[in-house]
């Protein structure tokens, strides 16, 4: 071997130990007894599931666990829809006004994702109507067609028109051609699309903070957050198995999406 | 009989429904009318009352009011219910104003038609044609109601306050809120607690932007050129080793790294103490250190995503090129400086500016990795590693300064802008996206 490649390999194996590594410590501490953070070896010398038992036992995980399910799922179904209905028309028909809506699309994207966000805050605050999930659902939905219509539209744009227009001539209605024919075509583009919008509103922390107020509405991203920010050295390794219990699904789900990456990453710098 | 079109035209501009009239259409002219009567009315009574709402942003002040022997609180006008309620006022207003355009057009058409001597779209072929061509319209009512309420009008209503008083001590519904003009962007600029604070941070948002896009950029490029290096073997098992931190969700991460870098406990410091000997670093309690640790951890985070952009485009490099050059003499650093580097830049700079333009927001890294901290006593508000928008979201959440985070929303906004239209100008693939069709 040369001696380039051997330098290479060495630098490979360096870069894969310190990728991996926050990801074993944090699994290992998970498993091990005590509550410090502090760890005299990477291997913990007893191995014990306590932590995961206290986590579903004595803190509200399993509560903010269900509120964080539910809040994805809805967010996911209706804004994989609205990205559906949205990009479709704007790659599908040439109408009045469709670059304006594109243009629109176009500048909302450049405002800082939260001052919408900020602004709805402080309406629910003068409203008294914080701390409540709907409004999370709401503006997670909404706030995906901005992430993902340029994606999709990408999507809807390779497909081919002679598809939809044999279809017009046999007689179908706008409504069939899109039911029938294209929501089947789009199918990985609407799993990515969906999951995109789950993971995001699973993990999402800005917003949920500004908007949940007591410990029973709070999702799993904010629990988490209060148990490193409060009580950072007494429960660590409490947090620690919460941590995992996140990121497992997670890291699995992206794993599996990796290939669609590129393609988002690329479709993305078309639009900008 | 070419004036038909004209005289229906002007006819419907005075009054809805008079060009219908004119042009014999009567249930269209009558039903027109109706409308006109009611636009009329809803603009005297709840149109102009919301716009003056938003006008004065309310009179009356809560107070205590003396009622016969005794005071009793009163309540005033709420400003930021009255900015509301202006906000619907004046979207209510430029609908009627589309209604309006609707039955000029409407009018001027149908004239047209008399011309030609072409029979008229009365109400129920004007339905049928509305029900062919606007399927569009039809599919996207319910993305745009929700876009218009949950993203432009916050976004109106975030940069109206910009313009507004609406800060800590001024809090409705004690107090009322006042117009004060661009006052809140003179402060921010020329008042020095405000300004020393603005020109930090912001000078510190630039750095940062520039140094994470260009680390993790290079470093991408570099692991993935060393992956595709042809010596390398199980090219596959290394990408997805490497990936991993990119898989994991930020917030997780992010939140481990924060412990993993803990100046007594963190085992960094541990290993740095006990199997080197050497002190340990004050990771994320020194300014300066804090700094160069949110630049290695997001390092760690957006390395992976241009290795695996750049991996895909070095496949696409011909081989030939290499092999031209290897013909000619070319050193592996020639190879790489002469072909790859300039392939690669080539068709991934329109994503390296949108990374730069990205990491501007970078929210999470920041906050929760070091929440901005450590404090930095001569700012207001913010700390040594507070990026332009953990500063804005910390102002609104725990200082409610809800006016100048707004100002600083629109500043952010105006960078972004300009860097995109930039991007776009440059790639041009906003403009040439129907030739894709």
């Amino acid at each position: 071997m040369k001696p380039k490649i051997i330098v290479s390999y060495l630098i490979l194996i360096v870069l894969a130990a310190i990728s991996i590594y926050p990801a074993l410590w944090i699994v290992m501490s998970s498993f091990k007894v005590g509550n410090s953070l502090y760890m005299e070896s990477l291997i913990p010398k007893q191995v014990t599931l306590e932590h995961y038992r206290d986590l579903f036992t004595k803190t509200d995980y399993p509560l903010w666990f269900m509120n964080t399910l539910k809040i994805a799922i809805m967010s996911s179904l209706i804004g994989t829809l609205l990205v559906l209905l949205t990009s479709y028309a704007i790659s599908r028909f040439r109408f009045t006004g469709r670059k304006v809506a594109l243009s629109t699309l176009l500048v909302l994207q450049m405002f800082p994702g939260f001052m919408a966000m900020i602004a709805i805050y402080i309406l629910l605050l003068q409203f008294n109507l914080l701390n409540n999930h709907w409004a999370l659902i709401l503006v997670y939905s909404s706030g995906s067609i901005l992430g993902n219509v340029f994606i999709a539209k990408g999507y809807f744009d390779t497909i081919p028109r002679s598809l939809d227009e044999a279809a017009r001539i046999d007689g179908a209605s706008h409504w069939m051609v899109f039911t029938r024919i294209m929501v089947p075509l789009a199918r990985p583009m609407l799993t990515y699309v969906s999951l995109m919008i789950f993971t995001g509103a699973f993990v999402d922390f800005i917003f949920a903070e500004l908007i949940l107020r007591t410990e029973e509405q709070r999702t799993l991203a904010v629990g988490l957050w209060r148990m490193v920010s409060q009580r950072q050295s007494t429960e660590f390794t409490l947090f620690a198995a919460g941590a995992v219990l996140i990121a497992v699904p997670i890291t699995i789900l992206f794993m599996f999406l990796q290939r669609y990456l590129v393609q988002g990453l690329t479709a993305g710098a078309s639009k900008g | 009989m070419k004036r038909q079109s004209r005289t229906a035209m002007w006819l419907s501009i005075l009054c809805m429904g008079l060009g219908q009239l004119y042009n014999r259409q009567k249930a269209k002219g009558v039903l027109f009318l109706a409308i006109w009567a009611g636009l009329i009315y809803l603009t005297a009574t709840y149109v102009s009352k919301s716009l003056q709402g938003l006008i004065t942003l309310g009179e009356t002040p809560t107070g205590m009011v003396k009622v016969g022997r005794l005071y009793q609180l009163v309540e005033g006008d709420h400003s930021i219910f009255l900015m509301i309620k202006g906000l619907i006022g004046l979207f209510v207003l430029l609908l009627f104003i589309g209604i309006y355009v609707m039955n000029v057009r409407d009018a001027y058409t149908n004239g047209q038609r008399i011309e030609r001597g072409v029979p008229t779209v009365g109400i129920i072929r004007g339905l049928k044609s509305i029900e062919n061509n606007s399927f569009p319209y039809f599919v996207l009512l319910l993305p745009a109601i929700s876009i218009s309420f949950l993203t432009v009008m916050p976004i109106v209503f975030n940069i109206l306050l910009a313009f507004t008083n609406y800060a800590d001590p001024v809090l409705p519904p004690a107090n009322l809120v006042d117009w004060v003009g661009f006052k809140n962007f003179s402060n921010l600029v020329t008042l020095s607690s405000w300004s020393k604070t603005f020109f930090g941070v912001l000078g510190w948002t630039v750095v940062w932007a520039i140094l994470a896009t260009i680390t993790t950029y290079f470093g991408g490029m570099l692991v993935a050129v060393m992956i595709e290096q042809p010596g390398i073997r199980f090219k596959k098992f290394w990408r997805m080793v490497l990936i991993i931190p990119f898989a994991i969700p930020n917030l997780v991460s992010l939140l481990v790294m924060r412990n993993l870098f803990n100046g007594q406990l963190g085992p960094i410091n541990i290993f740095l103490r006990n199997k080197l000997g050497l002190e340990g670093l004050p990771w994320l309690t020194d300014p300066v250190w804090a700094k160069i640790t949110v630049i290695l951890v997001n390092m760690w985070i957006g390395i992976p995503v241009s290795m695996i952009l750049i991996s895909g485009i070095l496949t696409t490099i011909p081989r030939d090129l290499y092999e031209a050059a290897e013909v000619d003499g070319a050193s592996s650093v020639q190879k790489f400086r002469h072909i790859t580097l300039p392939m690669v830049l080539f068709s991934t700079a329109p994503i390296l500016i949108m990374q730069f333009a990205g990491n501007i927001n970078n929210f999470n890294v920041i906050f929760l990795l070091t929440n901005g901290d450590p404090v930095n006593p001569q700012y207001q508000y913010a700390g040594h590693t507070d990026l332009l928008v953990t500063w804005l979201y910390k102002l609104t959440l725990n200082h409610q300064q809800y006016n100048l985070s707004a100002v600083i929303g629109i500043i952010i906004f105006i960078i972004i802008a300009s860097i995109s239209i930039y991007n776009f100008r440059k790639t041009r693939s906003f403009k040439e996206e129907d030739m894709i069709v």
